[in-house]
């Protein structure tokens, strides 16, 4: 399905590995971009996990029926919403209050990409976290209430626990749609390509991989080396989307189950 | 099942109440921040974008290096992209979930290929954008163009409606097909006349959700077939053309002094399309479900 477009051998990997990605000096390192990338996703996760999760507690297990009629369109709505709408969101209303608010030089930040992400995978967590609840057998509840347990305690003790393949996979495909996100990323990051180096880097401007594809595959000349690296940049993307996808089916509670809540 | 909590809860009753109440005021608390930015967005682009929508602002051309003047290339251009799109990924799509679901047996080859289409669900948009600027743009020569730009997003959405068919084909019970064939039609008569149309409503709403998202990707076309400005529609399908998300990346990133209404005026145009395919689709399924003899 995918030609091997890389042809990497034109520079060493010593330069690959390097920590700045300069491409006019022809530095090539892609650490800071695949270090963005993380840094990006995994704070996106911090902040999707807690709500992903509790609305899907809420949806799945508490809301009476007449409310989830309401919210479940909501969340379906916000699956909709395109990329580039939520970065310009981002960039127009976000970011300005981020640099007012935290009082920094600038609004585009990782934060700022962070907590859009976290917008963009709710979705694919709410639901896929719903689902796994849902596939929980009601003899399990109903033995739990038998034994004098509270709703509250048949959630925490018995629903969470016997879902969790399945919030686990919720929980890697929502890695996925971060980490494989681009226009948002893009237009509120700050597009610096920089290397974690502490707290102080969450509030700073970073650039991911998908990023750098995106703004640079345009101006570069077709054959160069710089165009063979942005491939390959795009073979690693490939590649951390197959090993999430590989790993999340093993954790898939119902491997038969199509996916088509997975996407957007 | 591990009981101790429940052993030491039923040491104090009132205890256990507070545990609960607080626990469900929590998770209500979280739900609602995260529900609230969703209407927040979506209210706060109607409000500002209203203001910019005009007849003129959706038939006529840009003017003034478009901070000025309508959309229509960057309407029509998402339309032809959807129709490109659909036309390919749709026949394509049906046939091989048909072939999942009805033909394959269940064997390795069969397997590989499912693993297959769920690993494509999940590649990032901007490597599928990548893949065909190396296969339609440049190996097949078509150039930016739309039909580049829509071939990259039937690729894109193909694996959303093989599965989605493939679902909908096989949620219905297996008696259909048994009796189908006991009334002595082939195999095909009965995919065709029995079980296609009872999975119809799931299919077609697979696809519009598919097309939605396809409509609103920016990243696949961004080097496939969008291009920044075009001074006339786009003629043929070796055309680069306008579409609305590029139109909104570009206006928002790249042009210095862009009246912010018309900004917000575009997003709400493609939010309004996006949104209205979402309701379509959404109607379809609830009144199929209503209508489902089994």
């Amino acid at each position: 399905m995918r030609e091997g477009l890389p042809a990497l051998k034109e520079i060493d990997f010593s330069t690959f590995f390097a920590t700045r990605w300069y491409p006019i000096e022809d530095l090539f390192g892609i650490i800071p971009l695949i270090s963005g990338s993380l840094i990006v996703t995994i704070f996106s996760m911090l902040i999707a996990l807690p709500f992903g999760i509790g609305t899907a507690i809420y949806i799945g297990e508490i809301a009476p029926q007449k409310v989830n009629e309401i919210l479940k369109p909501l969340v379906e709505i916000l699956a909709g919403i395109p990329s580039v709408v939520l970065g310009f969101i981002g960039i127009l209303v976000l970011s300005p209050a981020m640099r007012v608010g935290l009082n920094l030089p600038t609004g585009l930040t990782a934060l700022t990409g962070a907590v859009l992400l976290a917008l963009i995978s709710i979705p694919t967590i709410v639901s896929l976290t719903e689902d796994a609840f849902y596939a929980v057998p009601g003899s399990y509840r109903q033995a739990a209430y038998a034994l004098g347990a509270t709703h509250w305690q048949v959630i925490w003790h018995v629903v969470i626990p016997a879902a969790r393949s399945g919030i686990l996979n919720a929980v890697m495909l929502g890695i996925g749609r971060s980490l494989g996100e681009t226009m948002a990323v893009m237009m509120v990051t700050g597009n610096a390509p920089t290397i974690f180096s502490g707290l102080e880097s969450f509030i700073a401007p970073v650039r991911t991989m998908t990023a750098t594809i995106a703004s640079e595959m345009g101006e570069v000349a077709t054959g160069s080396v710089h165009y063979h690296i942005l491939f390959f940049i795009g073979i690693i993307l490939f590649l951390f989307s197959l090993v999430i996808n590989i790993t999340s089916s093993s954790f898939s509670a119902r491997p038969k189950r199509g996916n088509d809540q997975v996407v957007s | 099942m591990n009981l101790k909590p429940f052993n030491r809860a039923r040491k104090s009753k009132i205890n256990r109440r507070l545990v609960q109440q607080a626990g469900f005021n929590a998770i209500r608390l979280v739900t609602l921040v995260t529900i609230l930015p969703i209407l927040g967005i979506v209210v706060y682009i109607a409000i500002k974008g209203a203001p910019a929508i005009s007849w003129e602002f959706i038939s006529a051309m840009p003017r003034d290096g478009m901070r000025a003047g309508g959309i229509l290339p960057a309407i029509i251009g998402t339309l032809y992209l959807m129709v490109g799109t659909g036309v390919v990924s749709i026949p394509l799509g049906i046939a091989a979930g048909i072939y999942l679901s009805e033909y394959a047996r269940d064997n390795w080859w069969t397997r590989l290929i499912r693993i297959a289409i769920i690993s494509l669900a999940g590649v990032p948009s901007v490597v599928y954008g990548l893949f065909g600027l190396g296969l339609f743009v440049l190996f097949f020569n078509f150039g930016i163009s739309i039909i580049s730009a829509a071939l990259t997003l039937s690729i894109m959405t193909l694996p959303v409606i093989i599965s989605t068919t493939e679902e909908a084909m096989r949620s219905v019970p297996y008696k259909f097909r048994i009796v189908g064939i006991s009334l002595g039609g082939t195999q095909w008569q009965t995919i065709r006349k029995v079980i296609l149309p009872q999975a119809l409503p799931g299919i077609v709403t697979g696809i519009i959700l598919g097309l939605e998202r396809a409509v609103g990707e920016t990243a696949p076309i961004l080097f496939t077939g969008a291009t920044f400005f075009l001074p006339h529609l786009p003629s043929s399908p070796m055309d680069a053309t306008m579409a609305l998300p590029y139109h909104i990346y570009v206006i928002s990133t790249q042009i210095p002094g862009m009246p912010i209404t018309i900004q917000y005026g575009t997003v709400l145009v493609l939010l309004v399309f996006v949104l209205a395919m979402n309701l379509i689709a959404s109607v379809i399924r609830s009144r199929a479900r209503a209508k489902r003899q089994w």
